[in-house]
């Protein structure tokens, strides 16, 4: 019991039991959707945005936002895809990484070096790089590989389990060692905490900040292959909207927007929270405009939930 | 009698109780001083009154009658206001708007300028503030922006004043006038409790004061009755003995650091001066005086312009606070929560943020390290948490401060700067980080002590320089020399400067 009440008070893995009532609640209004293979599919569904949302959680942690992770990854998918059809199709993953990486940076910098508020420095480079996707797409097309090489990536299994979820849950495994049994982890919480005081401990807060929004932009060249070899091709619309979903999962899953807290596996249980939502409606036939307001709903009660709990928690 | 009355007043939260059977009354136009350590229940109380949180049991009167408050907007038209210490002021509004915030003056709806600067002026001159309605909130001082919340509460007829830590912030000066507003007020009538850490100024204003320990009204002392050693004993329990006892190293070597010319090319100028080993240096003076500039200008942390530092007789560049970790000087800033802690991290990360690399493998920690490294300075400095992860935040305001102490203390520092290291603190944790600060000079650590409270000051300095306007303007050497009279004259102007780094300087050099 007192174990139960610990779990829904924590702020981060309190979605945990609201999403197992949400999809035990679905599953008796629609059997189809407790079934081995539709689980996969929502853990499928989910995979990519708990990628992305990892990164998000990451700079949201320090006090920051980036809107520009799905114009990130529609440049590094679209760059990937054209390398894969040449002579160096082998560099095809790198140059997303990379891509991923230096957009990421240049976001960092614009953040901690020149002093932008990330809102808007990240607001510049989702639009420009949108523009920038759909001009190197051949001015708008799309870019198709029926033979692209890592196609298994994107529609194979291991074991039953398919590749891109084994990625996903390695990825949060990853970024969750990294945020919370790393020096470089604390520092991260720290500058998101309070950054006078993180300055005034030496911590070298410029470097710190700069390095979470480099991660976060490798991330989403991480999803940019995750994403094309699922589709075997890439186009300049790619990854539309999918800040929007990064930042509700994050939300979800605890992380405060104002910085210092949160957790990339509340996160994870977040992004799992918006693809059962998805799933269940679309196997019950519910259109998809219906979808978003349904989606809209869920964020808006889930964080009720939470700011509930913490009021519960500060009147004790 | 009593205008307001509390009446076995008990508040329980989940258990804990934070109030029990208090009953403690409050005359009309008295300033009435509400004294304890931090978690005694005055917060809590002062809650209550307010309409904030409403008593678990027990009963409230107002004026003879009795009342309940259905919130804060209740109380307030009851008559009771509460100013809180964090003001809530919109700076970018102008005074007579913030003064009105919430009150509609004019009709339908719409805003009549004219009559609002009119009422705000009308209400300004009453308590003698200088500024217009018309300036915006956010280019006064911090004390101009508390005389407009007490003008909030006047222009809502408020005949109850309640005011948490007014003078937390406030310079001596700004002080004194803010004391002047009080009295006005209570000449109209008006009833202000008054909550302080600060004994020299409840002794200075308060006509009477009442004393909560451990949620339990301990009593109260009628004028003539309120002295020091009376509050802090009837405060702790038990007789404190000599309050700023503290053992001090018999081998001070002296210059062992020192700042020349320290200056940051507009406020802070020419600044010389050095401490020593072991040695308890006061810096005091009026807030404003740029004592916590000159700190961040040795730490790094704001541009350095002129002026050379030695350590132990090597020149050492400090151009950002790595650099001063680097050569083992600590900072333990003014302002606790904005620039000090990490509210919502663990006690133990908050202690161990500076030496994690000695304490990680390759950027590895495991989950208890920081616990594990941090729990013997939660030992040793009996800081009381919970765990080791608890929460920052949820400590009271001294093991907060101890927490930053300890922060410090884990470089094993040369020198340790405190800049007021002991603003917000109950009595209790004021003497035991004393005693702290002791035991580190008799480590040979040289500490410069940073404190607008003179009483502090001279009892915990061996020597105190004065600083005024960026500069500094006199040292005392002689302990009997050291009074709060000729600390205050000079740290005002009104004794011209004396100090001579010269002297100071040819001492580090014998």
């Amino acid at each position: 019991m007192t174990q139960l009440k610990r779990i829904f008070l924590s702020r981060t893995l309190g979605i945990l039991p609201v999403l197992l009532l949400l999809f035990v609640v679905l599953s008796l209004v629609e059997s189809r959707i407790y079934s081995s293979n539709n689980i996969i599919t929502i853990f499928r569904n989910a995979s990519m945005n708990m990628v992305m949302a990892a990164g998000m959680t990451m700079v949201i942690i320090t006090g920051g936002i980036d809107l520009s992770v799905g114009s990130i990854l529609a440049v590094a998918a679209v760059v990937g895809l054209s390398v894969s059809r040449g002579e160096y199709a082998y560099m095809s993953m790198p140059v997303a990484l990379l891509i991923g990486i230096a957009a990421g940076f240049a976001n960092g910098v614009l953040v901690a070096v020149i002093g932008l508020p990330p809102f808007i420095a990240t607001l510049g480079t989702m639009t420009s790089l949108r523009g920038a996707a759909y001009l190197l797409a051949n001015n708008g097309q799309t870019i198709v590989n029926a033979k692209l090489s890592y196609s298994w990536l994107g529609n194979d299994s291991f074991l039953g389990i398919p590749y891109l979820i084994i990625v996903a849950l390695a990825i949060i495994l990853a970024a969750h060692f990294l945020l919370k049994r790393t020096t470089f982890g604390l520092r991260v919480f720290a500058v998101g905490g309070n950054m006078q005081a993180a300055k005034l401990t030496g911590i070298k807060v410029r470097s710190t900040l700069i390095a979470v929004y480099t991660i976060c932009g490798l991330l989403c060249g991480v999803v940019a292959i995750m994403l094309s070899s699922r589709l075997q091709s890439a186009n300049g619309m790619m990854g539309q909207t999918y800040e929007m979903d990064a930042i509700a999962a994050a939300v979800l899953g605890g992380t405060s927007m104002s910085g210092g807290l949160g957790s990339v596996v509340g996160t994870m249980f977040g992004a799992l929270m918006i693809a059962v939502l998805n799933n269940a409606l679309t196997i019950m036939g519910i259109s998809s405009f219906w979808q978003m307001v349904a989606k809209g709903l869920v964020i808006v009660i889930a964080v009720t939930l939470d700011v509930v709990r913490n009021r519960m928690q500060s009147s004790k | 009698m009593d205008f307001l009355l509390a009446e076995r007043v008990s508040k329980h939260f989940a258990g804990v109780k934070a109030l029990t059977d208090v009953t403690v009354g409050f005359r009309k136009g008295e300033v009435h001083a509400l004294l304890g350590e931090n978690g005694a229940g005055k917060s809590t109380l002062m809650k209550i009154f307010a309409g904030v949180q409403p008593p678990t049991s027990g009963k409230l009167y107002l004026d003879g009658r009795e009342v309940q408050f259905g919130g804060t907007a209740d109380a307030i038209r009851q008559g009771i206001c509460l100013i809180y210490q964090e003001l809530s002021i919109a700076p970018h509004m102008t005074v007579a708007e913030n003064i009105f915030m919430g009150q509609n003056i004019g009709s339908y709806g719409l805003v009549n300028r004219r009559l609002m600067n009119e009422r705000a002026q009308a209400i300004l001159d009453e308590l003698g503030a200088p500024f217009s309605p018309k300036t915006l909130a956010g280019d006064l001082s911090l004390a101009e922006q508390q005389q407009i919340e007490i003008a909030r509460a006047l222009s809502r007829h408020s005949r109850v004043l309640i005011m948490d830590e007014p003078t937390a912030s406030l310079s001596d000066k700004e002080i004194q006038q803010l004391f002047l507003v009080v009295q006005r007020l209570k000449r109209q009538g008006i009833l202000i409790i008054f909550i302080s850490h600060r004994l020299d100024e409840v002794l200075q204003i308060a006509d009477r004061a009442s004393v909560l320990r451990d949620g339990a009204y301990i009593g109260t002392l009628e004028e003539g009755e309120i002295d020091q050693n009376r509050i802090v004993s009837m405060m702790v329990g038990r007789d404190l003995g000599d309050y700023f006892m503290h053992e001090s190293s018999g081998d001070v070597q002296p210059g062992y650091f020192a700042v020349n010319n320290l200056g940051d090319g507009h406020f802070v100028r020419d600044v010389s001066f050095s401490v020593g080993r072991g040695e308890i240096l006061g810096i005091a003076g009026l807030v404003g005086a740029g004592r916590s500039e000159m700190a961040r200008l040795i730490f790094g942390v704001d541009r350095r312009r002129q002026g050379t530092i030695t350590l132990a007789g090597n020149d050492i560049t400090i151009n950002n606070p790595r650099d001063a970790i680097r050569n083992r000087i600590g900072f333990v800033p003014e302002d606790r929560k904005g620039q000090g802690l990490f509210l919502e991290m663990a006690s133990a990360d908050n202690i161990a943020m500076n030496v994690l690399p000695e304490i990680s493998s390759l950027g590895y920690l495991s989950g208890k390290s920081t616990s594990n490294y941090s729990q013997r300075f939660i030992q040793s400095m009996s800081i009381r948490v919970a765990t080791p992860r608890t929460n920052a935040s949820s400590l009271s305001g001294g093991n907060q401060q101890k927490l930053l102490l300890a922060r410090w203390i884990s470089i094993r520092p040369n020198v340790l700067i405190l800049d007021e290291p002991t603003r917000g603190v109950d009595v209790g944790s004021k003497s035991e980080i004393y005693q702290l600060i002791g035991h580190l000079s008799k480590d040979g650590v040289a500490v410069i002590f940073i404190s607008s409270e003179l009483p502090e000051v001279i009892g915990m300095a061996q020597r105190i320089l004065v600083m005024r306007n960026g500069g500094i303007v006199t040292e005392i050497r002689d302990k009997a020399d050291m009074t709060e009279e000729r600390i205050l004259s000079y740290a005002s102007g009104v004794t011209k400067a004396d100090y001579q780094p010269e002297l100071t300087m040819q001492t580090a050099t014998t």
